[in-house]
C-alpha cells in the first residue's frame, strides 16, 4: 500500500506502492477514487484521477488493483450510456441522485439479468481465443459468446441451452478456466485479429456529398474538423442515425450535457433502418461531458474503441463517433502540463501526434479470430480552436485519416446544410471503392460522379469572374455552366436533415438524381444551341422539378425520375418555338 | 478543538503563498491567512505535498511577511451559505452583504464547485422563457436550461441589455416562480452603481440575487463569484423550485483572471496565454445550466462577455461558443446609428429555439415567421451592398420593398428601447413588417399561417408605439 505525496488537480503522486505497473488502476485516497498510473519514477508513480480530487489529502493511502484499466464485455451493454470508464449513468443515478458524486462503485453490466444461452461447443471441442463458445440474443441481434483473446484450450464441460447471468460459469477449459458470457479486456490494448483486409466496401452514411463525393470505406476513417456552429455534432448524429453500421458506439467526449440528452431522448424514438427497431438498441453512448472529470475525458476514447472492436469480434460492421478528438487532446495537454511534462506545439505533449495514431489506427476492416469478417469505421469530429486547422490537433489527425470532411462557417452561415466544403475535403479511399460502386451502383457510377465534380468546378471559377463582373457580362453557355453548379450545390449536395426523407438518400436515388443534372445540362445546352436563352432555361417549370427530387421518398423516386426524363427532352424551348 | 495554526510560510510571489510543514490540509481546502497585525485574508489550497502547500490568496497579499503571517483551517471546500432569504440582496464577490443589511442566516452550507450533472438526470430544454426583447424572442429563442451567451465588445451597451432582460424576464404559465442570480465580475464602480441603482430603479432587486465583483477586487476572487451565483441559483432552483435566469458579465474579466493565476501559478500556457485547461474550467460554469427529471426548477445561463477587439476567433468567445447553445451578437455598426439593443440577428442563433417555440408554448406561426423575417432580412442586407456599388436605379419595385424591410426591420423591430414586448405583441411586430409583401413573397410560412396572420396584424405605427 502507498501513501499520497502530491496533489495537484487530476494529477497524484503516491510513493511506496509496492509492484505498481504502468497502467495499473489504483484507488485514491479514503473515498477510493479510481485513478491510473501513468508514469514510475523510482519510488514514486503519478497517477491520473479519474474523478474530483478535492479534499484529498497528503498521506492518505493509494491501493493498486495490480489490473490495466479493463472493460468488461458482454452482454447487456447495447442501449446503453455509460461514462469514460464504462460506469453506466443510470446506475450512478440511483446511487447518487442528479450529480455524479465521487467514489461510486457499480458494475458496468446487469450482474442479475439472466441471459438465454444457446451453447454452439461440446465438451472435447478445443477452441481458440475469438471462438464463439454459444449465442445470447439481446433486441434483435445475436451476440456471440467469445472465448476471451488470450484463452483457449480443451473444453471439459459446458452448460446446455438455458437461462444464465454473466456470473455463471458456462464452460470450463482444461487447464481449470473458467469461462462466463462477460470477459475483461484492457482498453489500451487493441484486441487481436487474424488479418486485416482491403477496406473496399463503402460505409454508406445516407449523406449526398459524403457517400458521392468524399466516401469513407467500411473499416476506414474520417475526420470532421469545423469552427462551433458549422454543424459538426448534427453531422455526428446524423450517420449515427442513418449510416449503414449494425452496432453505433457514439462517444461525447468533452462536449455538451444537453446533447447527450438529446441523444437520449431521440435514438428511442427513430427506427434503425436494417432491423425496423428503435436505434438505441443498436447504440452504445459513452458520455463524458465537457465538466466532467478530465482524466476520464483521456481514457473514453479508448473504452469506446474498446467496445467497437468486441462487437468487430462477433462479426459486425461496427461505427465509432468520436465527438470530439480535440477535447481528448485537450484532456491529454492538461495531465501532461499537470506532469510538468516538456511541450510541444500550442502547449500539446510531444507524443499527441503518436497517440492519435495509435487510436485511429485501431479501426479496419478484418478476418476475425474466428474467421468473420467485421470492420470498425472510426469518424472523429475536430474542434480547431478559433476555425483554424492549421493546429496542432486538426494537422496530426490529417497525416492519418482516409477521409477529411471540412466544415465550413461561411456554408453554415448561408444554411447551406451539411456545410462540407466540396473543394477543401478529400477522400483517400476513391480508388478502393471504385470497383465496388461500378457494381453495386451502375458501371459508369465514376465517370457520372467525375461530370458533377466538373460542374462544381466549373461553377467555383466562374464565380470568381461574376464577382468582378457581374452575371450579366457572362455569356449564355456561361451562366448555363453557372445555374448547373447552383442546382448540384443546392438540389444535390444540400440535405436537410430534418426532412424525414431528405435526411438519407441512398446510392441509387443519388446516382438518378446525379443523371437528372446531367440530363438538364445536356439539354439546355442543346436548347441553347437551336436558339434559346437563359431565360428559357430559368423560366422552365423542370427547374422546379429537379428542386423537389430530393424530398420524393425512395420507392417513389424511380417513376418520378422516368417522368422527369421524358420531360426534359422539351425542355427550354420556350422562345424557339414561339 | 483547538485549531491548529501553520507559521512556516517560505515564499510569496502575487497570489501565491507556499507553506512548509502544513501536510494535513487537503487539496481545495479554504483558509484564512492573518498577516500578524490582525488583518485576515482568505485563502484555498492549490498544490499539496509532503514538502509544501501552495496557498491561493484571496486578497492582495501587499503587506504579507514570511515572519509573523500564520494560516488556519476554515472548511475542507469552499462552500457558500445558502437561504431562500438571498433574494433581495446584493452580495460581493465573495458572498459578503454589501448592501448594509446583516449577513443571511444560512441553510444550507454548499461547495461552490458543484458536481457535473449526470446526463441520464437531464431532461431536453424546451420551455419558453421571454426577455421580452423581440430580436432575443422571436430569432434566438431563449429555453429554459439553455446556456445562450452575449457576444459584445467594449463600449457596447450589453450592460443596458443584461439589466433590461433581468428586468423582463419571465417564464409564461401560472404559479412558476422566476428569480434572477446576477453575477458581475470585475465591473467599475460606475457600473456598480449603475446596476444597483438600475436594478433597485425597476424593482428588480426583490426577485434578483445579485454578485458583484468590483475591478479593484483581488483578481482570485472574481474566479469564485460565478460559482458562488450557480451555487445559489442551483439552491433556489433545485431546492426551492424557482425558474432562475444566471446573468454572468462579463466572462472576458472571469477568463483574463484565469490566465492572470495561471502565470503566476508558473504554468505552462495555451492559446494566447490562457490556461490549457480554459475550456475544461469554462464548461465547468456553463454546464451547470440544465433541467433535470423530478425537479420543477430549472437554471438558464447569459453569460455576457466582450470580445477583444471584436474578434470571434480570440480564445474567449471561441470556447465559449464551442460549450454553449448559440449566441446573441451585439454588432457595433447598429449600435452606432443609436439602435437599441443593437442584436445583429443574422450571426446570432440559439440551438435550442426549435424545441422551446411554437404552438401551446409561443404560438404556432413562430418559426416560419422567424425563418421568414430572417431571410427577408438576409436579402434586404444584400440589396444594401448593392446599392453601395450600382445606386438604387437599378433595382426592382420588389427590390426596394426588400430594402426598406430591412430598415424597418431594425429601426422598428429590433430596436426597441427600454420597452418590454410580449411574445404576441413581438410577433405581431413581425406579421406588420412583413405586411407590405404580397404573400407570394412569403415563401417560409405555409397558407394556413398566411391567410391567419398576414396584413391582419395591425399597423407597424401603431404595434411599437410611435
Amino acid at each position: 500500500m502507498g501513501v499520497i505525496k502530491k496533489i495537484a488537480g487530476p494529477a497524484v503522486i503516491a510513493e511506496g506502492l509496492e509492484g505498481a505497473k504502468m497502467y495499473d488502476i489504483v484507488r485514491v485516497g479514503n473515498e477510493k477514487l479510481v485513478g491510473e498510473i501513468i508514469r514510475l519514477d523510482g519510488n514514486e508513480c503519478f497517477i491520473q484521477v479519474y474523478e474530483d480530487t478535492n479534499g484529498l489529502q497528503v498521506g492518505e493511502p493509494v491501493v493498486s488493483t495490480q489490473l490495466p484499466l479493463a472493460l468488461e464485455l458482454g452482454p447487456g451493454l447495447l442501449n446503453g450510456i455509460f461514462d469514460g470508464i464504462l460506469r453506466p449513468l443510470d446506475k450512478i443515478q440511483e446511487v447518487s441522485g442528479i450529480y455524479i458524486s465521487r467514489g461510486i462503485e457499480v458494475s458496468s453490466l446487469d450482474r442479475t439479468k439472466k441471459w438465454s444461452f444457446t451453447p454452439m461447443k461440446r465438451v472435447g471441442d478445443s477452441v481458440q481465443g475469438g471462438d464463439v463458445l454459444g449465442t445470447v440474443p439481446e433486441f434483435s441481434f445475436t451476440h456471440k459468446i467469445l472465448v476471451p483473446p488470450d484463452k483457449a484450450g480443451r473444453i471439459t464441460s459446458i452448460v446446455g441451452p438455458g437461462e444464465y447471468t454473466i456470473d455463471d460459469t458456462i464452460a470450463e477449459l482444461e487447464d481449470g478456466t473458467k469461462l462466463r458470457l462477460a470477459h475483461f479486456w484492457p482498453v489500451r490494448k487493441p484486441r487481436p485479429f487474424t488479418r486485416k483486409l482491403d477496406p473496399n466496401e463503402p460505409f454508406l452514411t445516407g449523406m449526398r456529398i459524403l457517400d458521392v463525393l468524399f466516401p469513407l470505406a467500411a473499416g476506414g476513417t474520417a475526420a470532421i474538423p469545423g469552427p462551433f456552429g458549422s454543424g459538426k455534432t448534427v453531422t455526428q448524429q446524423s450517420i449515427a442515425k442513418f449510416g449503414d453500421a449494425n452496432i453505433v458506439v457514439y462517444v461525447g467526449c468533452g462536449e455538451r450535457g444537453n446533447e447527450m440528452t438529446d441523444v437520449l431522448v431521440e435514438f428511442p424514438e427513430l427506427e434503425d433502418p436494417q432491423t425496423g427497431r428503435p436505434l438505441m438498441e443498436r447504440t452504445i453512448l459513452i458520455a463524458n461531458t465537457s465538466n466532467m472529470p478530465v482524466a476520464a475525458r483521456e481514457a473514453s476514447l479508448y473504452t469506446g474503441i474498446t467496445i467497437a472492436e468486441y462487437f468487430r469480434d462477433q462479426g459486425y460492421k461496427v461505427s465509432l463517433m468520436a465527438d470530439s478528438t480535440s477535447r481528448w487532446a485537450e484532456a491529454l495537454r492538461e495531465i501532461a502540463s499537470r506532469l510538468e511534462e516538456m511541450p510541444a506545439e500550442e502547449g500539446y505533449p510531444p507524443y499527441l501526434s503518436s497517440r492519435l495514431s495509435s487510436f485511429y489506427e485501431r479501426s479496419g476492416k478484418v478476418t476475425t479470430l474466428a474467421g468473420e469478417t467485421g470492420a470498425v469505421s472510426v469518424i472523429g469530429a475536430v474542434s480547431p480552436a478559433g476555425g483554424d486547422f492549421s493546429e496542432p490537433v486538426t494537422q496530426s489527425t490529417l497525416r492519418i485519416t482516409g477521409g477529411f470532411w471540412a466544415l465550413d462557417a461561411q456554408l453554415a452561415r448561408a444554411r447551406h446544410f451539411p456545410a462540407i466544403n466540396w473543394a477543401r475535403s478529400y477522400s483517400l479511399f476513391l480508388g478502393i471503392l471504385e470497383s465496388w460502386y461500378r457494381q453495386n451502383v451502375a458501371p459508369d457510377y465514376p465517370e457520372v460522379r467525375g461530370q458533377i465534380i466538373t460542374m462544381l468546378q466549373r461553377e467555383a471559377e466562374l464565380q470568381q469572374v461574376v464577382q468582378l463582373v457581374g452575371p450579366d457580362a457572362l455569356q449564355d453557355a456561361e451562366r448555363l455552366s453557372l445555374e448547373i453548379g447552383r442546382i448540384a450545390r443546392e438540389d444535390f449536395l444540400q440535405q436537410n436533415g430534418y426532412d424525414p426523407v431528405d435526411a438519407s438518400c441512398s446510392m441509387a436515388k443519388a446516382y438518378g438524381m446525379m443523371q437528372m443534372i446531367i440530363a438538364l445540362y445536356k439539354q439546355g445546352e442543346a436548347a441553347l444551341a437551336r436558339g434559346a436563352t437563359i431565360a428559357d432555361f430559368l423560366g422552365d417549370p423542370i427547374i422546379e422539378k429537379m428542386g423537389r427530387a430530393r424530398y420524393v421518398p425512395e420507392a417513389d423516386f424511380p417513376a418520378y425520375k422516368a417522368e422527369f426524363d421524358a420531360q426534359v427532352q422539351h425542355a427550354f424551348l420556350g422562345s424557339v418555338k414561339a | 478543538m483547538l485549531k491548529r495554526e501553520y507559521t512556516a510560510v517560505t515564499y510569496v510571489s502575487g497570489p501565491l503563498l507556499f507553506l512548509e510543514g502544513a501536510k494535513d490540509l487537503a487539496y481545495g481546502a479554504i483558509v484564512n491567512i492573518d498577516d500578524g497585525t490582525g488583518r485576515v485574508r482568505g485563502g484555498q489550497v492549490i498544490e499539496v505535498s509532503d514538502q509544501y502547500t501552495v496557498l491561493q490568496v484571496f486578497e492582495e497579499t501587499s503587506g504579507l511577511n514570511l515572519e509573523r503571517t500564520t494560516v488556519s483551517l476554515v472548511e475542507d471546500v469552499a462552500r457558500l451559505g445558502v437561504s431562500k432569504e438571498m433574494v433581495g440582496r446584493a452580495f460581493n464577490g465573495i458572498g459578503r452583504p454589501i448592501d448594509g443589511l446583516p449577513p443571511v442566516v444560512a441553510e444550507k452550507r454548499l461547495p461552490i464547485n458543484g458536481a457535473p450533472i449526470n446526463p441520464v438526470a437531464r431532461e431536453k430544454p424546451e420551455e419558453f422563457i421571454q426577455t421580452g426583447v423581440s430580436a432575443i424572442d422571436v430569432n434566438m429563442t431563449l429555453v429554459r436550461g439553455q446556456k445562450l451567451p452575449i457576444f459584445s465588445g467594449s463600449g457596447l451597451p450589453h450592460n443596458e441589455l443584461a439589466a433590461q432582460i433581468a428586468r423582463q424576464a419571465k417564464v409564461l404559465g401560472e404559479g412558476e416562480g422566476f428569480a434572477v442570480v446576477f453575477a458581475a465580475m470585475g465591473i467599475t464602480q460606475r457600473e456598480v452603481s449603475y446596476f444597483l441603482q438600475e436594478f433597485e430603479r425597476t424593482g428588480a432587486l426583490s426577485r434578483s440575487v445579485l454578485f458583484l465583483n468590483k475591478a479593484d477586487d483581488p483578481t482570485v476572487e472574481r474566479l469564485l463569484t460565478p460559482r458562488m451565483a450557480l451555487t445559489a441559483a442551483e439552491y433556489l432552483a433545485f431546492e426551492h423550485d424557482y425558474h432562475v435566469l444566471v446573468i454572468l458579465t462579463d466572462m472576458t474579466n472571469y477568463c483574463e483572471a484565469l490566465r492572470e493565476i495561471g502565470g503566476a501559478r508558473e504554468e505552462i500556457p495555451g492559446r494566447r496565454g490562457y490556461p490549457g485547461y480554459m475550456y475544461t474550467d469554462l464548461a465547468s460554469l456553463y454546464e451547470r445550466a440544465g433541467v433535470v427529471h423530478g425537479k420543477k426548477g430549472s437554471v438558464t445561463q447569459i453569460p455576457i462577455l466582450s470580445m477583444p477587439g471584436d474578434d470571434i476567433t480570440h480564445p474567449i468567445p471561441d470556447l465559449t461558443g464551442y460549450i454553449t447553445e448559440g449566441q446573441i451578437f451585439i454588432a457595433r455598426d447598429l449600435a452606432q446609428q443609436g439602435i437599441f439593443p443593437p442584436i445583429n440577428v443574422q450571426p446570432s442563433l440559439s440551438r435550442l429555439m426549435n424545441n422551446g417555440i411554437g404552438k401551446g408554448k409561443t404560438r404556432a406561426d413562430h418559426k416560419e415567421l422567424a425563418d421568414q423575417l430572417f431571410s427577408s432580412y438576409a436579402r434586404g442586407i444584400n440589396l444594401r451592398r448593392l446599392v453601395a456599388i450600382t445606386g438604387e436605379d437599378a433595382l426592382t419595385e420588389m427590390d426596394k420593398k426588400y430594402l426598406r424591410f430591412a430598415d424597418n426591420f431594425e429601426k422598428k423591430f429590433i430596436n426597441q428601447g427600454q420597452q418590454e414586448r410580449s411574445i404576441e405583441e413581438s410577433l405581431n411586430i413581425g406579421w406588420a413588417l412583413l405586411a407590405d409583401f404580397p404573400a407570394s413573397e412569403l415563401k417560409r410560412i405555409r397558407k394556413d399561417y398566411i391567410d391567419q396572420f398576414h396584413q391582419k396584424t395591425g399597423k407597424l405605427e401603431e404595434l411599437v408605439g410611435v
